[in-house]
């Protein structure tokens, strides 16, 4: 039957993305082998502690991300919940290694940090927190390059609509 | 009625530049219902009439203004501005239905719009004028609330007005503010579809196995539906209003995540034109009108966006230019003021020729239509007491407008008086009648300008600063350059509070010189008074409608004043009535 399926899928998929706004950094490396994970698997403490994403981006990579339109970003334009915000991160460039989420407007900007081992496809959704209005950046580390998108996704008090 | 028949006479010659006929100088001035025939497709739109069954007075905005890009564009232009945009003759009825001039002069001429009735007649003739299968009536929602009776029905007398009318497809927006039981026990009473691509089951729901259209998609609602006239498919698609859980309280739709998603709505286009072989593609739409004006250039593949939310009466259709061709875009005002008559040229795979006109209800025009008027009576018959007059109107009352109306004045100053508080605040809602100076006011009057799921006040503490917050945030959404950003609705009112607003400033630069009644400044760090209704939060106070029922009886209402609100950087913007 198609609709078991399906309902299979969703439920997976929802397994996969995961709860909540924790950084899921890690995730990846539990599904694959410990021997193929990415060199910088390690809990990067420090990179968390930053305030500014571009500090944080500098410590997580040691080098800077040009946007791109190849990495698609998809996040709400006003979050129905700013404590939950679904933004999700696709991208076509090939030998992606690590996928970040980094929200400008938070005290710490870096938000989740996830490995992406070979063979996977790159494709990660989570949810995050998010303080006030800011800017969503995904990095997307591909063959040794960094690319990212960026979008502005607002936190409102609501009410009053027409 | 002859005087107003005669003034539509008189009037008639002036209208050269009308974009339908001109008002005929013959006996029959119903002539303006006369549509020569165009093309083998006929679509018939009406939106936002806040279930007013009933003829009303509604005055358009004085003051709708458009920055960055949207400056001086349709839809912000008001008054003169917009009658010199559209051609329209200052001293015409057209003039007095699409715009504020001359308001109070031309009211009691040519009388109020709509009512259902006589949009029945309208909307069966222009149907039998082309036959039954070359015609389709498409409401674009906001059409289940807006008075104390479908507020109390949870819409339920408005599915039975549209089953009677006929509407085939509808979207929506406060529809869901009567949570999901009631909607869908009233879907499974409308004969018509319910499409909206936008609304999606969240992630918990999906996972609990929620109701869902389509569980694969997770899509709560049919998303499309495909429609044969004239010997043609055409596709029509729902998309609701993307801020519902944002705008309202977000316990009426605790399953369902909205948004404007027009990746989706590409793939959705993209599938019909490639798989399904439509001939014309229609999104009806309650995004308003600047967001549909940016998602035609962005979204490939749709011939014309049908629009609402926003009660923008624009006479001609915007045609946005995007990567694959060109999309019009269209808003058809509100209350049931207008009617929308698209009439398509198809031909295989293509709309070869369009003619569009919003055509004004006038319901000194249209003899109602003896079925739904006797429907609208039965539906109003149980609430004999909300007819008796409670006060007389000393002034012209009504609400639209960017930042103040005197109806608005009356509630905040209600708020205060009732509630005994310093400062009130009143949502910027676009729906509620206008009452003439003079007019029976009656708890029917009321309810219209309240008639919402959550009406409880609240009287509660708040600093300087989170006040200034909730005006910055408000702004935001009426003045972000970027539409997609913005939620439509009208900034918040005020009472006992005065500010100036720069509206081309940033996200939270834009209040400035915040006084209280007494002159004195708002502190930032000291606590005041705040009461206020319509809250996103639950709360417990009595509903609004008790607090400005019992303020017009009280027969002590304020005098009228000035809105308190001083407008910087705009200066010479037409989205601004020029005083004359």
């Amino acid at each position: 039957m198609n609709f078991s399926i399906e309902k299979f899928s969703a439920t997976r998929r929802l397994v996969l993305q995961g709860t909540g706004a924790v950084a899921l950094f890690g995730l990846g490396g539990l599904a694959a082998p410990p021997a193929r994970a990415a060199a910088n698997d390690k809990y990067p403490e420090e990179a968390f502690k930053l305030k500014t994403d571009k500090d944080a981006i500098q410590a997580l990579y040691g080098r800077t991300a040009e946007a791109s339109d190849k990495v698609k970003l998809d996040a709400p334009e006003i979050a129905e919940n700013g404590a939950v915000v679904p933004i999700s991160v696709t991208t076509t460039l090939e030998n992606v290694t690590s996928i970040s989420f980094l929200v400008t407007g938070n005290p710490n900007a870096l938000a989740a940090s996830y490995a992406i081992p070979e063979g996977t496809v790159p494709g990660v959704a989570n949810r995050l927190k998010m303080q006030q209005t800011s800017n969503v950046i995904a990095i997307v580390d591909a063959g040794g390059k960094l690319y990212s998108a960026t979008k502005e996704v607002k936190v409102t008090v609501g009410g009053c609509g027409g | 009625m002859p005087i107003r028949r005669r003034d539509f006479l008189k009037l008639s010659g002036a209208a050269a530049l009308l974009p339908w006929p001109r008002l005929s100088r013959a006996a029959d001035v119903a002539s303006l219902y006369d549509l020569p025939r165009f093309g083998n497709a006929r679509i018939l739109h009406m939106t936002d009439t806040h279930a007013q069954l009933k003829p009303v007075y509604f005055r358009e905005p004085s003051v709708n203004i458009g920055i960055g890009a949207m400056a001086g564009q349709p839809p912000h232009l008001v008054a003169k501005a917009f009658l010199a945009r559209f051609g329209i003759s200052p001293d015409s009825a057209e003039a007095y239905a699409f715009t504020c001039v001359d308001f109070e002069k031309s009211a009691p001429r040519f009388g109020r719009l709509g009512g259902f009735a006589h949009l029945k007649t309208l909307i069966d003739r222009l149907r039998g004028d082309v036959g039954e299968k070359g015609a389709m009536l498409l409401d674009g929602g906001d059409l289940w609330q807006g008075t104390g009776q479908a507020n109390e029905a949870h819409g339920a007398d408005m599915v039975e007005a549209a089953n009677l009318l006929g509407i085939e497809a509808m979207t929506g927006h406060w529809e869901f503010t009567y949570g999901e039981a009631a909607l869908r026990d009233n879907l499974a009473r409308f004969k018509g579809e319910f499409l909206a691509q936008n609304v999606f089951l969240t992630e918990e729901a999906a996972f609990n196995d929620a109701k869902a259209f389509d569980p694969a998609s997770g899509r709560v609602f049919k998303p499309a539906m495909i429609k044969e006239i004239g010997g043609h498919r055409v596709a029509v698609i729902g998309q609701a209003f993307p801020y519902v859980p944002i705008a309202h309280p977000k316990r009426f739709t605790p399953d369902w995540t909205f948004g404007i998603h027009d990746a989706e709505l590409q793939k959705l286009v993209q599938g019909m034109r490639d798989y399904d072989r439509v001939d014309a593609v229609i999104l009806l739409s309650h995004n308003g009108m600047d967001v549909d004006l940016k998602l035609a250039s962005r979204v490939t593949g749709i011939d014309i966006i049908l629009g609402g939310h926003t009660h923008d009466a624009v006479p001609q259709p915007i045609p946005v230019k995007n990567a694959a061709g060109t999309t019009l875009v269209t808003n058809a005002g509100s209350n049931g003021k207008f009617l929308g008559v698209l009439d398509l040229e198809l031909a295989k795979g293509k709309v070869g020729g369009v003619r569009y006109r919003l055509l004004p209800v006038f319901s000194e025009l249209l003899k109602p239509d003896p079925a739904m008027a006797t429907l609208i009576e039965r539906t109003r018959e149980p609430h004999g007491a909300w007819f008796d007059k409670i006060a007389t109107s000393d002034r012209l009352l009504y609400r639209r407008g960017n930042f103040s109306g005197p109806m608005d004045q009356l509630i905040c100053d209600a708020l205060r008086s009732g509630l005994d508080a310093e400062i009130a605040l009143s949502p910027g809602f676009r729906w509620g009648t206008t009452a003439l100076s003079g007019d029976a006011l009656t708890m029917e009057d009321v309810l219209a300008e309240t008639a919402v799921t959550y009406p409880e006040t609240y009287v509660q503490g708040m600093t300087g600063a989170d006040i200034k917050a909730v005006l910055e945030d408000v702004c935001d959404n009426l003045f972000n350059p970027d539409p997609y950003y913005q939620q439509g609705g009208d900034m918040v009112r005020t009472g006992g509070l005065s500010y100036a607003c720069t509206p081309t400033e940033s996200t939270g630069r834009r209040i400035s010189e915040l006084r209280l009644d007494d002159g004195a400044p708002l502190e930032a760090n000291k606590r005041y008074k705040v009461a206020g209704w319509a809250s996103v939060n639950a709360q417990a106070g009595k509903p609004v409608w008790d607090v400005l029922a019992n303020y017009l009886r009280s027969g002590k209402a304020a005098p009228t004043r000035g809105s308190g609100v001083t407008l910087k950087g705009v200066d010479g913007n037409p989205g601004i009535a020029q005083p004359t």
